[in-house]
């Protein structure tokens, strides 16, 4: 195969992936809309979901505050602009850092959990025996997860950008001597509603993504167990891809927004 | 057709069926009826279509041509929710048992029973009725384990359990006996007997197990290239003359 065949095959495996990953989504909404709910397992996610990654996001979250404050410091001070360090940290996380970080990891944490356990759960004929008992198990396994990640990654979010400004804090009050109420009345007065609205709204899309993607591939996992490990891995790398494209689209249409 | 079943219902009846995976023909215009009450056990070598055959029968697969109608309903006419009703009917042992490993025994037994409220109303406690199908299987002891900490063959009774507690009116086996030693191959194959018995269901066997056809069978189908080559009572195809049937129980 040459290099434009290769091209070709390349791009229609994307846009094959495209549309029936778009016919997933298309299946989710009729669904979801759809008597039985299945509140009770839609619950279990969320506490599986949110209480297992707490840990992660919250150490990531105070991580990423305490390294972005140290490496910004010396440049503004250098600058003389070492007041503008909260209002800096706090705009960047809000804004970008928190919700990008914090879905990545949890695209690593939670999409490729669900790919594998789906995956597993098809390769043993577990969602056959679901759909042979007459329970529909696009309901009660993609609904509620995917409805679970929309709900749980903007939470996750919003934990994780609050432990981002604790850590960032702890910089500033041990190197520059700044109080509580200093660092957290410079974060506040320099943010407002609009950094605060886009960026909250993406996060239910990056949820979305990740619980999206993550069922798609385990629930059309195939090859046997080996399938298992392709599903889990590719969900997590689509998702990705997926979170900065969206990523990109919402900085834009925000961006635009604002210009009018 | 095999005397004794004149006065019979069919449950099910397949006409014509055709099945291909792109050039490969794997159902070739299949026919079968089950009857009432009836155990029929459909034997063929690896590959002839059998799997595929009971996947379309439960709707798990698509099949390309052909009918089948169980319990009088044609499956291509039959819309999402009456298809989910018509699979209470209809129970299916998987080759793997397929139990849903995060869930208990008791979980997976009450699983299928709360999604049917249409059929067993609102169950508060379920209990007696998943105590009453696991001391059919024999395993009443086992109702809080987790499927890791259970044998193959107490897997595949579990299985049974859970297939059963939807009392189904068909219930269909693929390979029931496969992977498991010839004293529990032996055991599972009693059990399906005595649930037959109990429960009076019609069932279809998938299997390659000749000892398990001789005991089980009222009457036989021998499936070769996708279609019913051979079909008659399990002595009857035994003792045929035909090559392709003498050479099926020769290997």
């Amino acid at each position: 195969m040459g290099v434009e065949g290769f091209i070709r095959s390349g791009l229609k495996d994307f846009l094959i992936e495209v549309a029936e990953l778009s016919i997933f989504a298309g299946r989710f909404f009729k669904e979801a809309f759809r008597r039985p709910f299945e509140f009770k397992e839609f619950l279990r996610q969320c506490y599986n979901m949110g209480n297992r990654s707490l840990l992660l996001v919250g150490v990531t979250g105070f991580i990423i505050g305490l390294v972005f404050t140290l490496q910004s410091r010396p440049k503004m001070m250098e600058l003389g602009a070492s007041a503008w360090i909260p209002s800096m940290v706090g705009i960047s996380i809000i804004r970008e850092i928190g919700p990008i970080i914090t879905a990545l990891i949890c695209a690593g944490r939670i999409g490729s959990g669900i790919g594998a356990e789906l995956g597993s759960m098809r390769v043993t004929e577990q969602i056959d025996a679901m759909e042979v008992s007459g329970t529909n198990p696009f309901k009660y396994l993609v609904v509620t997860r995917i409805l679970a990640t929309t709900l749980m990654i903007p939470l996750l979010v919003l934990m994780s950008d609050a432990i981002a400004l604790a850590g960032s804090f702890m910089i500033e009050n041990i190197k520059g001597d700044v109080s509580f109420r200093l660092y957290f009345e410079n974060v506040n007065s320099s943010l407002t509603f609009g950094d605060f609205l886009p960026s909250t709204i993406k996060t239910f899309l990056f949820g979305f993504a990740i619980g999206l993607v993550g069922c798609f591939k385990g629930y059309y996992c195939k090859h046997g167990t080996a399938g298992v490990g392709v599903a889990a891995n590719s969900a997590v790398v689509e998702a990705s891809m997926l979170l900065f494209v969206l990523d990109f689209v919402a900085v834009l249409l925000t961006d635009i927004f604002y210009d009018l | 057709m095999i005397a004794g079943y004149m006065d019979k219902k069919p449950v099910i009846e397949i006409t014509g069926l055709t099945k291909s995976f792109g050039s490969h023909q794997v159902l070739n215009g299949f026919n079968m009826k089950l009857y009432e009450s009836e155990t029929l056990v459909i034997m063929g070598k690896s590959g002839s279509g059998k799997s595929i055959m009971i996947k379309c029968l439960i709707g798990l697969e698509t099949h390309d041509s052909g009918t089948i109608t169980i319990m009088n309903k044609n499956l291509d006419k039959v819309n999402e929710d009456e298809m989910m009703d018509l699979r209470t009917e209809v129970g299916f042992l998987f080759q793997g048992s397929a139990l849903y490993d995060s869930m208990t025994v008791r979980e997976n037994l009450e699983f299928p029973l709360r999604r049917h409220t249409k059929k067993f109303g609102n169950i508060e406690d379920a209990t007696s009725l998943v105590m009453e199908v696991l001391k059919s299987v024999g395993l009443e002891q086992a109702i809080d384990l987790m499927p890791e900490e259970l044998s193959g063959g107490m897997k595949r009774r579990i299985a049974l359990a859970r297939t059963l507690i939807l009392r189904p009116k068909i219930i269909l086996y693929d390979e029931p006996t496969t992977g498991l030693d010839p004293i529990t191959s032996k055991e599972i194959v009693l059990l399906m007997k005595s649930i037959q018995q109990e429960y009076k269901t019609s069932s279809i066997v998938i299997t390659h197990d000749v000892d398990c056809a001789r005991f089980i069978a009222d009457r036989m189908i021998l499936l070769v290239d996708g279609i019913n080559y051979a079909e008659g009572t399990f002595s009857e195809l035994f003792s045929s003359e035909d090559p392709k049937v003498k050479a099926f129980f020769k290997s």
